[in-house]
């Protein structure tokens, strides 16, 4: 067990524990919050993994964008504020293909790369640099295209969120 | 470093995703759960380029785009949310099945009499 490991075993846990908390969690407010604590704890196991930019990234978006944005429509749809029971369906049948999914990808990745050990070295890997010349060079129509896919769902957005004449 | 750390928190995060899906009723919960299972995508790609990644950062820029992706479809994904409300007056997608569209509304007169309740409904586009 190097250093990496146990953070990465550390932050995982974190990320998975809070994984568990948005999904099962009775409070609709409080489940986003614990969103933000799982994805910042899966920023923090890209930057064990030497992923610096991927992971400032993760932050700008996923915690500042998204999930002021899932807090804003849960605000505007009126969620109950306190705890509500009538969150719910039943447990047990997705607690058992949620189970069943686990054991089947925990069994594949662990017999693909269960022996498999990598040293990690330094953060330039992950760089700023590095990562922009790799998509200015080899995957500039990806790029493109998302940037064409982001404003189709801007103006989707703004279509299908806006209030009718008719209503 | 063990490679297998990194996958196995992501194929649990994936799985946590799955019930959540299943499990929820909320729809803005039920996407809370689908950013889970692209955040352990993210996490995948980006491993797969620390183990394999030597000439160049391939696997972080395909996490990139995942997360480029992710806040499209959330945004969409909200978008649909909120018209949902504005007409059904609820967020809960157990309730499509009672509604079964506007055409058959008619049929389930139990089931559509609470949803499209004309107080919430009115209240909802005055704040809105």
């Amino acid at each position: 067990m190097t250093v990496a490991d146990v953070l990465l075993v550390a932050l995982g846990g974190l990320a998975v524990g809070a994984g568990l908390l948005v999904v099962s969690c009775a409070h609709v407010v409080r489940a986003g919050l614990w969103l933000v604590v799982a994805l910042g704890a899966l920023a923090g196991c890209f930057l064990v993994l030497s992923a610096e930019f991927v992971a400032w990234v993760q932050l700008l978006i996923y915690v500042g964008a998204v999930v002021v944005l899932l807090l804003f429509v849960t605000m505007l749809t009126r969620a109950p504020i306190g705890r509500s029971e009538e969150l719910d369906r039943s447990r047990w049948p997705a607690a058992l293909v949620g189970g069943a999914t686990a054991i089947t990808l925990v069994t594949l990745l662990v017999q693909a790369f269960g022996g498999v050990t990598v040293t990690l070295n330094g953060a330039a890997i992950g760089s700023a640099q590095r990562i922009g010349v790799a998509v200015f060079s080899g995957w500039v129509l990806g790029f493109e295209l998302l940037s064409v896919i982001l404003l189709a769902a801007l103006i989707a957005t703004i279509v299908v969120s806006r209030r009718m004449d008719s209503e | 470093m063990h490679a297998a750390i990194p996958y196995i928190i992501a194929a649990l995060l994936c799985s946590v995703g799955v019930y959540g899906i299943m499990v929820r009723r909320n729809a803005v919960l039920l996407l809370m759960a689908v950013e889970l299972i692209l955040a352990a995508a993210t996490l995948i790609l980006v491993t797969a380029d620390a183990v394999h990644g030597a000439a160049a950062p391939t696997g972080q820029v395909f996490a990139l785009f995942v997360i480029v992706l992710a806040a499209a479809e959330i945004g969409v994904g909200l978008a649909i949310v909120l018209r949902w409300y504005r007409t059904f007056g609820s967020v809960d997608i157990t309730e499509v099945d009672a509604q079964g569209g506007e055409s058959s509304a008619s049929d389930s007169d139990s089931g559509a009499a609470d949803n499209t309740d004309p107080v919430a409904t009115s209240s909802a586009q005055v704040m809105l």
